[in-house]
């Protein structure tokens, strides 16, 4: 394994010290519950977003946070799901009397230790607590003999939208409601070239040839839909935004929101090749492209590969993305 | 008659702290293949902090005892283990409520309070690769062993062997909850973690609650 990194079992807490330090004008960070919080309390009467889960996805979940977008994110271990005491404290903290909303990806980890966090703080302190669990997967078959679709790409874009929704006043039923039409709008399908090492694991969570490809592949190095010959990205595009536009029709008057996201050892030079190869099979398949974003916003630490997020966008939808957002992570009309 | 008391169970905990962080890298190495490869590292992370409890403090009983072990899981060990094994101690916590000594059938009765705390939380069901195929069938054998007189230290080692064999029989199951589900067909063919790291529980139990 060869990392920069002090001590396996430190990495979480030393980099939200990292976060803290180079955001102290945005963020701050609750160490001993691994909190990251905006600089400012919560504006009474606005609902609360909290979203969490395993570190090793950066800048999601703690480098989303802030104006227009997030106003907590709960870090736990790399890789594995935070612990409700996080998210308790988290949901007291931010709940301005508006409620909170729990932003929770499609693990079984994680939508335990959700499930737990919001019982206890409607035990506890009375917040009103509301979830949206993300599963916009399509490498996943949906089924009765599954733990349902993974949660991947669409929670940034949600965290984006719903995040805007709350900034401008919408209450805790409407920005659930949003948050499910965003869910329900959003798929995604990605692919690895490499694996990642989770740091405490100390060595690759899978092995992949020199010649072969994962597609399909799940945020946490989990196997996809196939392994096969590594392919010109032509190909590779098309192999992504084929299965996605095959389980929803992205066609019709309402745009699409495209993110082409890099798995964290991807170089943007081959993110933007990619994006030009899928805006040109969406161009082909009658997809208008309203907005897009290229970058790293949901890795798998530093796994080479990359992912493909469409939603489908109406004006209310476009509208709240282009609204201001001042985070880390992503940062506009500021 | 072999009958287990706090420090029966503190005992428990100790070795089963012992035990996981000893298997650690085999529990991950299971879970790499199916899941996520972070079970052993988690699991060693949670136990440590529950078996420091009882040098941290005094207990006024086991079910006090038991339900602080349950929230330090819940709270250190993350992932789907923390809120299973919490549930399962929390709810074995609730069945030792007033139980100073603890005898086969009082045992009995806190482990099936803690599976079906296991069951509400995970929604599992038998076959399904996880848990609670070994957990199943432990009680069922630590049950038919009481039926047929058995003592606490022989219904234990009885439900710990029924549990190692269905742990060796999820080998051949493909999974249908949490991560493994995601392989479908790919994960037959791997032992499941948390069947397994249950195992080690009840064979840990089977060596201290006597």
């Amino acid at each position: 394994m060869k990392k920069l990194i002090n001590d396996p079992a430190d990495v979480v807490v030393e980099a939200l010290r990292g976060m803290a330090a180079a955001h102290p004008d945005r963020l701050r960070v609750d160490l001993e519950n691994k909190v990251v919080y905006r600089k400012e309390p919560i504006r009474q009467g606005k609902v609360g977003l909290i979203s969490g889960g395993g570190s090793g996805h950066e800048p999601m979940h703690g480098g989303l946070v802030g104006l227009g977008m997030l106003d907590a994110a709960c870090a736990g271990e790399v890789f594995t799901s935070p612990v409700p005491d996080q998210m308790m404290a988290a949901t007291k903290e931010v709940d301005g009397g508006a409620g909170v909303l729990h932003i929770v990806k499609n693990y079984t980890g994680d939508v335990m230790n959700f499930e737990m966090a919001a019982e206890m703080a409607a035990a506890e302190a009375g917040t009103e607590v509301q979830s949206v669990v993300v599963d916009d997967d399509v490498a996943v078959q949906d089924s009765l003999y599954t733990a349902g679709r993974r949660g991947v790409g669409t929670t940034v874009l949600l965290e984006k939208i719903v995040g805007a929704a709350a900034e401008e006043g919408r209450s805790l039923a409407e920005c659930a409601e949003l948050a499910a039409k965003v869910n329900g709008n959003g798929r995604s399908m990605g692919m690895a070239l490499t694996s990642c090492t989770v740091p405490a694991a100390g060595k690759p969570t899978f092995d992949l040839a020199e010649d072969e490809m994962e597609v399909g592949i799940g945020i946490h190095g989990e196997p996809g839909r196939q392994r096969l010959p590594l392919a010109p990205a032509k190909e590779v595009a098309a192999m992504l935004v084929e299965p996605i536009l095959g389980d929803l029709d992205f066609t019709g008057d309402s745009g699409a929101i495209v993110m082409m996201n890099g798995m964290g050892g991807t170089p943007l030079i081959e993110l933007y090749l990619m994006y030009h190869e899928v805006a040109q099979v969406l161009e082909k398949s009658g997809v208008a492209v309203a907005r897009c974003l290229v970058g790293n916003y949901i890795t798998s630490l530093e796994m080479a590969g990359c992912s493909v997020t469409i939603l489908k966008a109406d004006d209310d939808l476009v509208g709240l993305w282009d609204a201001p957002v001042n985070t880390p992570g992503l940062r506009w009309g500021v | 008659m072999s009958v287990a008391n706090l420090q029966s169970f503190t005992a428990w905990i100790a070795d089963y702290a012992a035990t996981v962080s000893e298997q650690a890298d085999y529990l991950t190495d299971l879970d790499r293949a199916i899941g996520d490869a972070d079970h052993g590292s988690n699991m060693k992370r949670g136990m440590t902090k529950a078996a420091e409890l009882a040098t941290a403090e005094e207990f006024p009983g086991t079910d006090a005892y038991l339900k602080k072990v349950g929230m330090s899981l819940v709270s250190n060990v993350g992932g789907a283990s923390g809120p299973l094994y919490g549930t399962f101690f929390l709810r074995m916590a609730g069945a030792f409520a007033g139980v100073e000594d603890a005898g086969v059938e009082e045992v009995g009765a806190g482990l099936r309070a803690g599976v079906e705390g296991i069951l509400a939380r995970g929604k599992a069901e038998l076959g399904d690769k996880t848990m609670y195929d070994a957990w199943a069938p432990a009680l069922e054998a630590y049950d038919a062993a009481v039926g047929s007189g058995s003592d606490l230290a022989s219904a234990l080692a009885a439900a710990a062997e029924a549990a190692a064999a269905g742990r060796d029989g999820t080998e051949d199951l493909v999974a249908r909850k949490g991560r493994a589900s995601y392989l479908g067909e790919r994960s037959r063919g791997h032992i499941d973690p948390g069947a397994t790291s249950s195992t080690l529980l009840l064979e840990s139990a089977a060596r201290t609650l006597t």
